[in-house]
């Protein structure tokens, strides 16, 4: 068994001229960082660690944006052994107060040993420290030590066993910042096996085209390390250019033959609608031999849209794919058969909302098609389990629940969150499907989690938001996500109770709603709805029930 | 011309991008660094002003640096259109 450590190496002996990574950045010429350039650049990072006297084995928190730097000071915590976590990056949208707090508050579970940022981020982080913290040491991009020759035999990253942890994976928000996945070399490494062998990978003819960000599991585990790992040159433009200039995904996969992308559903939708045939001239899709959609649900109205608009530029239907993935299973726990593309299956809908149960569409009956996210991983089993914990047979709708060899370790540092979702050594994934055919179709989430644009969201972090804003019943607020047909992601939902009947005043708490969770979460919400007292529907136990208030608010939409 | 072009921004701010039709954005109300519009949206924004005014913002130029208020996006707009 190896470890990221040991393929480093090996790819710095027998491949160091091959190009591993192409940065891409808006208005400046793309880098290409071929293997050697790769570890001399990280030992740069992990000699610095070590003058930091960072121990193998602690934690470090990587707040860098796109580019050189991340790269760098990510695959040089590999060679020191240090276990790298990467952070978002402060943006415009979310204010620095919470930042920091949020921060503080992952700082104080993950207790990592150090911050790698820039100089002009520098300030930021330290405002986050409070005295008796985990943190020794901020280090800057640009103290770091000169290139040299890397000494493998010293590299302390040399000597980490398979089972060691290698990264903590982070989502986004409150809730989810203060549960990093943990993953072992073993479990990445297994899930690499697995995965690639799914899409065919081949590390003399593919290459990966990618916007995403890297603190999201899609991003760094398809984009990055599969790919830098299993020698797959991988071009990667910033998250923060491509959100303005979506075009930009396709003259990459143009210009550099791409074949393979990962993109969250939201993503087939935005590119359809807002890209103008002016950018894409001369470009030919023709190379792109799959696009796996996946981190939120797949909705075939997105794929159809994307078709319709890049087909004429060379795009092949059948590269459109789909994947089920979560960070505690490392990635992918589906893929569908590159050759054949996802099933639609077509339900009745009836049964599939009354009885649970996806059965074929009768004639004259409104029906509902759902997109397979394919087949199991060869590494990889499942379990379709009901409310009393039994196994259900194919074509029941009930909980999905997971095995393989290549799960979490746990969320560091958080044994109680650990146990909570790990049952017999089965993980509890909290979504809803059914399997038919040996495909698995996921149709809906037990958990409350909202997945705007691939982001994971929990409305309890927004509820807590929404209760901060003076005039706001605390505690009678609900949050939920909704599908955005035209977005093809979902938009988040607030409801909060007020005294003021007054709509003038209620208009003006809304408008306070908004501005203050958006700043403190860098979500946009697409409705707030104030209303008086009573509105909001409680269970006989006094809980608020974030389902059974979005079918009253979808009710009162539709009257 | 200036206070026409605010207001259908204006419009098309609060009524497609924000979906609050009765939402009032002052020409000086700061768009970008604030988050009231994201960065989603940013394009949005740019399509609309290149189909209705004919003038190309590129997405370079989509950041609180070029513009972050209607006033300035106005002027932007009202000096490219020369």
């Amino acid at each position: 068994m190896s470890t990221f450590s040991n393929l480093l190496h090996r790819s710095y002996l027998e491949v160091p001229d091959k190009v591993s990574i192409v940065l891409q950045h808006a208005g400046e010429a793309d880098q290409e960082i071929t293997y050697r350039q790769l570890i001399l650049g990280a030992n740069q990072y992990a000699l610095s660690y070590a003058r930091e006297e960072l121990k193998p084995g602690e934690v470090v928190l990587l707040i860098l944006q796109h580019g050189q730097d991340l790269t760098f000071a990510f695959w040089g915590a590999i060679l020191h052994g240090v276990i790298p976590a990467i952070m978002p990056f402060l943006s415009e949208k979310l204010s620095p107060e919470r930042y920091r707090a949020d921060l503080a508050s992952l700082i104080s579970i993950t207790k990592p040993s150090a911050i790698i940022t820039s100089a002009e981020f520098e300030e930021e982080a330290r405002s986050a420290l409070v005295p008796g913290d985990s943190i020794r040491k901020i280090i800057v991009t640009n103290t770091i030590e000169t290139q040299s020759e890397p000494d493998f035999e010293s590299l302390p990253g040399m000597k980490a066993m398979p089972d060691d942890i290698v990264i903590l994976q982070h989502s986004s928000g409150t809730t989810g910042l203060q549960k990093g996945v943990a993953l072992s070399h073993k479990a990445v490494l297994n899930q690499l096996e697995a995965y690639s062998k799914a899409i065919n990978l081949d590390a003399e003819k593919d290459v990966i085209v990618s916007w995403l960000p890297l603190y999201h599991d899609m991003g760094l585990i398809s984009c990055f390390l599969m790919p830098v790992l299993l020698r797959v040159p991988v071009i990667e433009m910033s998250p923060f250019d491509w959100v303005r200039a979506p075009y930009k995904l396709m003259q990459s996969v143009s210009q550099y033959k791409g074949t393979l992308s990962w993109l969250p559903n939201f993503a087939y939708n935005f590119c359809a609608n807002k890209i103008r045939e002016r950018n894409l001239e001369d470009v030919d899709l023709s190379s792109w031999r799959a696009i796996i959609n996946c981190s939120e649900p797949v909705h075939a109205e997105s794929h159809k849209l994307f078709v319709e608009k890049f087909e004429k530029f060379g795009l092949r239907p059948n590269t459109l794919q789909t994947s089920y993935a979560m960070a505690e299973n490392v990635f992918g726990v589906t893929q569908s058969l590159l050759e054949a593309g996802p099933t639609v299956d077509e339900i009745d809908r009836e049964s599939f909302m009354k009885n649970r149960v996806a059965t074929p569409p009768i004639t004259g009956q409104p029906s509902m098609k759902i997109l397979s996210s394919g087949r199991l991983l060869d590494n990889t089993k499942i379990r379709i389990i009901n409310e009393n914990g039994e196994d259900i047979p194919d074509r029941l709708i009930g909980e999905i629940m997971l095995q393989s060899n290549c799960m979490l370790t746990g969320y560091y540092n958080r044994p109680d969150a650990t146990e909570s979702v790990l049952r017999n050594g089965w993980y509890i994934t909290g979504d809803i499907g059914y399997l038919a055919d040996g495909e698995l179709y996921v149709s809906g989430r037990k958990k409350d989690m909202i997945i705007v644009g691939g982001k994971n969201i929990y409305p309890q972090d927004l509820e807590t938001l929404t209760s901060e804003v003076p005039g706001v019943h605390p505690g009678r607020t609900v949050a939920f996500g909704m599908y955005d047909e035209e977005a093809g992601t979902e938009e988040v939902v607030i409801i909060a109770e007020v005294d003021s009947e007054e709509a003038s005043e209620q208009e003006v708490i809304a408008d306070a709603i908004r501005k203050h969770v958006t700043k403190s979460s860098a979500i946009a919400l697409r409705h707030v709805k104030v209303v008086g007292e009573k509105w909001i529907v409680k269970t006989s136990s006094g809980k608020i029930a974030r389902s059974a208030n979005k079918e009253k608010f979808i009710g009162e939409l539709k009257s | 011309m200036t206070t026409e072009i605010i207001s259908t921004l204006a419009k098309f701010i609060a009524e497609k991008i924000l979906k609050q039709p009765n939402k009032e954005i002052k020409p000086d109300e700061s768009l970008i660094s604030s988050g009231l519009i994201d960065s989603f949206s940013l394009m949005d924004l740019a399509l609309f002003v290149e189909d209705t005014y004919g003038v190309r913002i590129e997405d370079t130029e989509l950041n609180a640096q070029t513009f972050d208020n209607l006033s300035q996006l106005t002027e932007l707009i009202a000096s490219r259109q020369k």
